[in-house]
């Protein structure tokens, strides 16, 4: 189900302008990792690189190898659509489907591509997604109202159910509760736990707290002035990078004392 | 207290500066009367500032003093209207013991000395800023008159002259054998109904496809090029579009003088496409690239996104658009009178020889008066109310669409 992540000497563009530079790390299966750093640092961007979205934006391209399980994502013959078939992604705001019902929604993954399924399995699919995301038991009476009728909460977290519907091997956070409040953020972190048993997860966060509270590893990035590239400072167990860092940038990040 | 009537309270200073040293008012610090302040002006000056007696208060007439204060009189609510109904009395009245009397020069008239009268009444009372947004609120509902006048009056004579020929007959007979009164415009319905059907059919799949490819798909120069074609396109003259609709068929055909249904769909679905081009890219930009990353995350292809994403999510606009363009051509005349002339028959067949349509039926029934002329005058003034019912029926249908495949938000 999970799988580990190798990303070696990955250089990350947007047309001309080099935006992250550099970086190897190793991503472990079934575990939590947090990728923190200042705004403009290229976490996102570096994020989006997992699972081919970066492309997504004209003009991007990436230089370097993101290895699956020994398999390039990067490689000429892997297909970009099959790669995020693979690795899912929660975005920064909910952004459900307007015109589809919570249930659609949930298993918008196989609808839009198509894909047929009987009635029992598309029902036991959206329930133990949505059970999966916490939320079964809030929208369960009302799975034909439009997504858009939940709160931003209960969006995200449908977001999180129509990403773990299609049973990624990894999942992919881009700062998942920035928009929401702490209760919602709570549930969301819990869900986190929950998810980390069967799926590699990794998650942008301007929340340090956050960060100390979900993950197992945390990398930090950083930047050394604007229009330069972002690189990996250092990438250590949580509690020795909040603890122990051993770079000072590091230390003065975490600590605050950093612009 | 060292507070005077007149002079700016600024109390927090002169409170600090104080304290201990005087009596502080039992009342704090809201104690002191302060003219012209909002608590300084009691409910009962409303709509009556000025009155001799009030103490102070710098007086509202005063311009220079009536602008800061935050509770210049107010003028009743009835008094904008009142005054809008006295300055049309006034100006009918004046215009009929001239002599002179008519409906727009009262209408225009009211309006200027309404306008005139509101900003002075406004500017004594209520100071120099409110003045100004009743001359603004009066200038925008002028403007809003006028563009709506010319609307009404249109539809109100169409719908009243049209009515004299509203019947069955003219909904089912031809003009076949009719020199005088009777006969009917079925033949131009259908013949309308077939052109603009056809140039739809062509139009909105090609106009669909390449608003797509300029969203989704289309970079750099070639898609500017096209950008400023569909933009000289939507502005070309519509006789154009049907003489090269003509020529075409003409030289394809080797037929210089050919008439076809549809030699006139191509004449107006080249002035229909940058329409539907045009207001489907506007629909389609305005679904939000979250969507479109939503999908691709889930490891949807591109196309897939597109037809099942974002086309269902800008339905609505794209049909209101659809509609826009339906009705820029339906009236269209001086294309389908070289395309396809027009008959007195039926003519089913659009591949070959002349038909009829709304619009050049209109104009020929105008034009080519026989006896008695007020038949085919009536007929021109029914066929004109025809059309405007067929637009509007459409953008019933478009707004139905809209209404039934929008994105439902429940909020």
């Amino acid at each position: 189900m999970s799988k580990r992540i190798e990303v070696n000497d990955l250089n990350i563009y947007y047309g001309p302008f080099l935006a992250v530079e550099g970086v190897h790390m190793t991503i472990e299966p079934r575990s939590v990792t947090a990728f923190i750093g200042p705004s403009g640092c290229g976490k996102s961007t570096f994020i989006r690189s997992l699972n081919r979205m970066h492309e997504a934006i004209r003009g991007a391209y990436v230089t370097g190898e993101v290895l699956v399980d020994g398999q390039n994502l990067y490689a000429p013959s892997t297909d970009p659509v099959d790669v995020r078939r693979q690795i899912g992604m929660v975005f920064q705001r909910p952004n459900p489907f307007p015109t589809m019902s919570i249930y659609d929604n949930v298993i918008a993954g196989y609808k839009l591509n198509a894909r047929r399924m009987n009635k029992a399995t598309a029902d036991e699919k959206v329930e133990k997604a949505l059970q999966g995301a916490n939320l079964w038991n809030e929208v369960k009476d009302r799975l034909d109202s439009s997504g858009s009728s939940l709160s931003g909460g209960q969006q995200q977290r449908l977001c999180i159910a129509r990403a773990i519907a299609v049973e990624p091997e990894v999942l992919l956070m881009d700062e998942p509760c920035s928009a929401l409040d702490p209760i919602s953020t709570l549930a969301i972190e819990d869900l986190i736990q929950e998810l980390k048993e069967t799926y590699t997860i990794g998650i942008v966060t301007h929340n340090m707290q956050q960060a100390a509270r979900v993950s197992d590893r945390t990398a930090f990035f950083n930047i050394a002035g604007t229009g330069k590239p972002g690189r990996l400072i250092e990438m250590d167990a949580t509690d020795t990078m909040f603890s122990t860092p051993k770079v000072q940038a590091t230390n003065d990040y975490i600590s605050g004392r950093f612009g | 207290m060292s507070t005077t009537p007149g002079t700016p309270p600024t109390p927090t200073t002169d409170r600090s500066g104080k304290t201990g040293t005087t009596s502080e008012s039992p009342h704090g610090q809201s104690a002191p009367v302060r003219p012209g302040s909002s608590l300084g002006l009691t409910p009962e000056q409303f709509g009556t500032p000025g009155t001799p007696g009030t103490p102070g208060p710098p007086g509202p007439g005063d311009p220079v003093a009536a602008e800061p204060t935050p509770t210049a009189g107010r003028l009743p609510q009835a008094l904008s209207p009142g005054l809008l109904l006295a300055s049309a009395a006034a100006v009918a009245g004046l215009l009929l013991l001239l002599g002179r009397f008519t409906v727009v020069g009262t209408v225009v008239l009211t309006a200027v000395v309404y306008t005139v009268g509101i900003y002075v009444v406004a500017r004594v009372v209520e100071g120099h800023r409110r003045a100004v947004d009743r001359v603004v609120t009066a200038l925008v509902t002028v403007a809003f008159v006028l563009a709506m006048a010319p609307l009404v009056s249109l539809i109100w004579t169409v719908a009243t002259r049209g009515l004299a020929r509203f019947d069955v007959a003219f909904f089912t007979q031809s003009m076949a054998g009719v020199v005088g009164e009777g006969g009917g415009a079925a033949h131009a319905i259908i013949g309308t109904l077939q052109v603009t059907g056809i140039a739809t059919l062509i139009s909105v799949p090609v106009g669909i496809m390449a608003s797509v490819w300029l969203v989704e798909y289309g970079k750099g120069p070639l898609k500017r090029g096209i950008t400023f074609l569909v933009d000289v396109m939507t502005g070309i003259p519509s006789i154009v579009a049907g003489l090269f609709a003509f020529a075409l068929f003409s030289l394809l055909l080797g037929d210089p003088g050919h008439r076809s249904g549809i030699a006139g769909a191509i004449a107006l679905s080249v002035l229909m496409t940058p329409v539907v081009v045009r207001t489907c890219e506007e629909m389609l930009k305005l679904v939000p690239d979250e969507l479109r990353e939503a999908s691709f995350a889930l490891g949807v292809p591109r196309w897939r996104t597109i037809t099942k994403v974002v086309l269902p999510t800008s339905i609505g606009g794209i049909a209101a658009g659809v509609t826009i363009a339906i009705a820029r051509v339906i009236g269209e005349t001086a294309p389908l009178l070289i395309t396809l002339g027009f008959t007195t028959g039926f003519n089913f067949d659009m591949t070959e020889g002349r038909a009829s349509t709304l619009p050049v039926f209109a104009f020929d029934q105008f034009r080519n008066r026989g006896l008695p002329p007020e038949a085919f005058i009536d007929r021109a003034w029914t066929a004109a109310l025809s059309l405007i019912i067929i637009v509007m029926v459409l953008n019933g249908i478009g707004r139905l669409i809209a209404y039934l495949y929008a994105p439902k938000t429940n909020r």
